[in-house]
């Protein structure tokens, strides 16, 4: 299925480029979810370099394969929420705090800098900022291991 | 460490050593590392760590786990760029051809990231020109610009981020807080220890009351009664003591309690009028108000009650255990025998009751923050019909509030019932044990029943110690509380060393200043230079990153990277209300405080006379409206300026900039609040006030900027065009899209007919 208005390639500075279907081209163009936490599927906008939208998608899997790949690549190497599946340590219960991780992405520590930087999405999930930005996602806080949910549950 | 691992840029820790082992091998004779950044991610984006270094010749990279070097000779024609997005920074290698490499990092890293990249420019200008390395004469901070005393490690106004953690001894810390007070506090606990030791009396006196009057009685002797009005004397004389010094000191220590709890307030209340908007800008207004009010008021009844209460506690164990000990020491041993259990039995739930405190305190400030979150925008919620929506939200939080509380009080119920318990079974064994010695004959009744009033009194004792392991807890968690806020520092911090303005001229420079909310960069190096008493108009869609440059002049943010001068003086190195003074800022939502009209104006210069209210009225046009009002200045306005026109609440608060006569002025979105009337009423007020001030104005409305010596086009957090409206409608760039788009609203029908916006390609 293809409902796709639009070609994409890579160009030797490793960005992406869409043309059209009036043969309008743009370049560094960067693919933003509209939803990355609630539906990282559903709704993707092809955004170019001033920030205006040009592409718009559905659904990530009605893209044909080609474009589909470029986009997760793209995307995979833009995108950073490490996905925390346990926590190791903490070093107080006292923010700042630094914690050790371990994470979808590898083995990492945060430092939490307040209580209130830990922001609950729904009942289960945590979206966790660092003291650098990064978002740190729990997606189901049901699914951690004992040590790690009593670790989290003093901070909740 | 390997000599390799020097490097000349002189602030750098040294390379880490199993990177400099595996780089040695790679140097070419002679070349020398000159910068290095350790990056801690993969294309992926996966946790894996690698190195990329700058030598005087080369540019070295290994990629995380990948076994080999690259290596990349520094020629012309090479760039190394740095951008980032959502907490990851990429590093990328270009050159003519196309891009050579990306490495990724977070931005942790970013400094060391910052240091690369001038130290690859550097070399490479030094290779490409022939010549030495031109490095400038003052050492900068890579990320802020700011100077660097040699041998300075790391740049002061950087490196103040704190990771440290407050100790889990937060209570102690309250001591800043008794101190002041510590001459009654001693007198409190001597009284205490007074009252306490008054009250041991009685006990001791039965038992001669039994041994020598009672059982002799029983036994056939008569009463003695002298003796028996004068034990019964004595306890009457304990009680009554006791009675008087428990008075004074319930007294003494209410007073400090209040004392101590009003200082808390005040301090944690100015400490935090001095945060920055930035902390503001991620806190509730509930929760701060929940923590102000609440959290202070449970730490003094702590301070000034409890813990003084189980230093008593604590004494009158002691002394108790070493009556009883004087008198019968096994009966005193079995009698303290149940101590050690309660003693774990307290610690045991300790651990269960502070967590579950905390938890309900959050919860608290959940429940609080519904309804400051509701209230202010009541108008959005009848307006959609949500009524219902919004008491299911509230629901919810009790709903989780009582779940929380039924959990801590499972634990909590269990507690009280089993000290209880403890001190009937402690009694029993007193009896078993006594009844024993009494029939061996080792004991008298006396001793026994002195015993046994001692047990009840210290057995009360426990109970009440064990109430301190909640009140702790509950107070260690308001301390923790407390000191979130007291530990915050200001991310706009007083300076050090602080620089005098002496006198102002009004010139402002912007130098390669960036903001960073989050991870979001709002502003990208931003180079501005403003002139004493040039009128700058700030144009650019909404989010472009105009209110924020606005507050980074303001210094209500701090720049993340980059530097503001005013007068050639960094503005970090001014005392921070020292530079405010200079500062005049009229808002798009004036902001008028509970108070008269008088107040109001006066507000940043509360010693005003009449005088100069009156003529800062009379130049920002407002006298007029003012002298209409029922009580003219002495008018009464609420939060909001309720019964004043926009227009009027917005010539006051011009009034209020006139009347500080400020060297900048910054209008925000000045009129762009009220009808078009209005706007040329307050625009000759603004006049007035423009004069002879270096003047920054944020305007949508285009037409109201015509007076600007300069526009300043803004977009996407960079400036893109400076010059005057002429000028920038010649160019036919952003400005002149935006001036267009505006003119073809207002007269509704396109005003030029080659509009229309054609896309364009932006290759940067």
């Amino acid at each position: 299925m293809s409902n796709v208005n639009f070609q994409l390639h890579c160009d030797s500075y490793g960005r992406l480029v869409l043309t059209s279907e009036n043969g309008e081209r743009h370049e560094g163009v960067t693919p933003v979810r509209a939803f990355p936490i609630a539906a990282p599927d559903e709704g993707l906008s092809l955004v170019n370099y001033e920030g205006h939208e040009v592409g718009w998608v559905d659904h990530i899997a009605d893209l044909p394969p080609a474009i589909g790949r470029l986009i997760e690549e793209e995307l995979a190497s833009r995108e950073f929420v490490p996905e925390i599946e346990q926590i190791t340590e903490v070093s107080s219960f006292a923010c700042p705090s630094t914690w050790q991780l371990l994470t979808n992405r590898g083995k990492t520590e945060l430092v939490l800098k307040g209580e209130e930087d830990i922001r609950r999405l729904s009942q289960t999930r945590l979206l966790i900022a660092d003291s650098h930005g990064i978002q740190f996602l729990v997606r189901d806080l049901t699914q951690l291991d004992r040590q790690s949910r009593k670790l989290l549950d003093r901070f909740l | 460490m390997t000599p390799n691992a020097q490097n000349t840029a002189g602030n750098e820790p040294v390379l880490p050593g199993h990177w400099a082992a595996a780089i040695e091998s790679q140097l070419l004779a002679g070349e020398k590392i000159q910068c290095w950044l350790e990056i801690d991610l993969d294309t992926r984006l996966q946790f894996a760590s690698g190195l990329i270094a700058v030598t005087d010749q080369r540019l070295l990279a290994r990629a995380p786990s990948e076994p080999t070097w690259s290596a990349w000779p520094l020629r012309a024609g090479l760039a190394l760029n740095h951008h980032d997005n959502a907490g990851v920074g990429t590093l990328e290698l270009l050159d003519e051809a196309g891009r050579l490499a990306a490495w990724r990092y977070t931005l942790s890293h970013n400094l060391a990231a910052l240091r690369v990249i001038s130290e690859f420019e550097l070399h490479q200008a030094a290779i490409v020109s022939g010549q030495a390395v031109q490095r400038p004469d003052e050492e900068v901070c890579p990320k802020c610009k700011a100077p660097l005393e040699p041998g300075v490690e790391e740049c002061p106004i950087c490196s103040r981020e704190a990771t440290v953690s407050p100790s889990t001894w937060t209570l102690f810390r309250l001591w800043r807080f008794a101190r002041p007070y510590r001459w009654q506090l001693l007198t409190g606990f001597l009284l205490t220890l007074a009252s306490t030791a008054a009250q041991l009396v009685p006990p001791y006196l039965t038992m001669p009351l039994m041994d020598e009057v009672l059982i002799p009685f029983q036994n056939g002797k008569p009463i003695d009664w002298p003796l028996v009005g004068m034990y019964l004397g004595g306890l009457f004389g304990a009680a009554a003591l006791a009675w008087g010094l428990g008075w004074i000191r319930t007294y003494i220590l209410s007073l400090v309690s209040e004392r101590m709890g009003r200082d808390l307030r005040t301090t944690t209340y100015e400490h935090l009028l001095g945060l920055s908007l930035e902390y503001f800008g991620g806190k509730r207004t509930g929760d701060l108000m929940a923590r102000i009010g609440n959290e202070t008021d449970r730490i003094n009844i702590f301070l000034s009650l409890d813990l003084l209460n189980f230093a008593t506690d604590v004494l009158m164990i002691t002394m108790t255990a070493v009556i009883l000990f004087s008198i019968n020491p096994w009966l005193a041993l079995v009698t303290l025998l149940p101590l050690p259990i309660i003693g774990w039995l307290i610690h045991f739930v300790r651990e269960k009751l502070r967590t579950g405190f905390e938890k309900i305190d959050r919860v608290w400030a959940e429940v609080t923050n519904v309804l400051a979150d509701t209230i202010p925008g009541i108008r959005v919620v009848k307006a959609f019909a949500q009524e219902k929506r919004e008491g299911e939200r509230f629901r919810a939080a009790n709903e989780h509030n009582l779940q929380m509380n039924d959990k801590l009080n499972k634990t909590w119920s269990l507690f009280t019932p089993t000290v209880t318990l403890l001190t009937e079974v402690g009694l029993l064994v007193v009896w078993v044990f006594g009844i024993w010695q009494i029939s061996k004959g080792d004991s008298t009744v006396g001793v026994l029943t002195a015993f046994l009033a001692y047990i009840g009194r210290f057995y009360t004792r426990l109970d009440s110690m064990s109430r301190i392991v909640s009140a702790t807890q509950r107070a260690a968690s308001s301390t923790k509380r407390i000191f979130d806020i007291l530990d915050h520092v200001s991310s706009v911090p007083e300076p050090s060393r602080p620089v005098h303005l002496s006198k102002v001229t009004g010139r402002l420079e912007l130098k390669k200043a960036s903001f960073r909310y989050g991870t979001r960069a709002v502003t990208r190096d931003v180079d501005l230079v403003i002139e004493p008493g040039e009128m700058i108009g700030l144009v650019g869609h909404s989010g472009s990153g105009k209110s924020t440059l606005v507050n980074l002049i303001c210094r209500f943010y701090d720049v993340t990277e980059g530097q503001v001068l005013i007068d050639g003086v960094d503005v970090r190195s001014v005392p921070v209300a020292e530079f405010r003074q200079h500062i005049g800022l009229v808002l798009q939502e004036p902001f008028l405080f509970f108070g008269t009209i008088a107040d109001n104006i006066a507000y940043g210069k509360p010693n005003a006379t009449r005088q100069e209210i009156i003529a800062a009225a009379r130049a920002a046009h407002a006298h007029e409206f003012i002298l209409r009002l029922p009580h003219g200045y002495d008018s009464l306005v609420g939060e909001r300026g309720q019964g004043l026109s926009g227009g009027e609440r917005q010539r006051i608060s011009i009034a209020r900039a006139l009347l500080i006569d400020p060297r900048i002025l910054i209008l925000d979105e000045a009129t762009s609040a009220v009808d078009t009337e209005t706007e040329k009423e307050i625009q000759k007020a603004l006049d007035n006030l423009v004069k002879g001030r270096t003047t920054i104005a944020i305007a949508h409305r285009l037409s109201t900027l015509r007076k600007a010596d300069r526009l300043v086009v803004m977009d996407r957090g960079r400036i893109v065009e400076i010059g005057n409206h002429d000028e920038l409608m010649a160019t036919e760039g952003h400005y002149f899209k935006l001036y267009t788009a505006q003119a073809r609203n207002v007269d509704t029908e396109p005003l030029l007919p080659r509009a229309p916006e054609q896309p364009k390609t932006h290759a940067e």
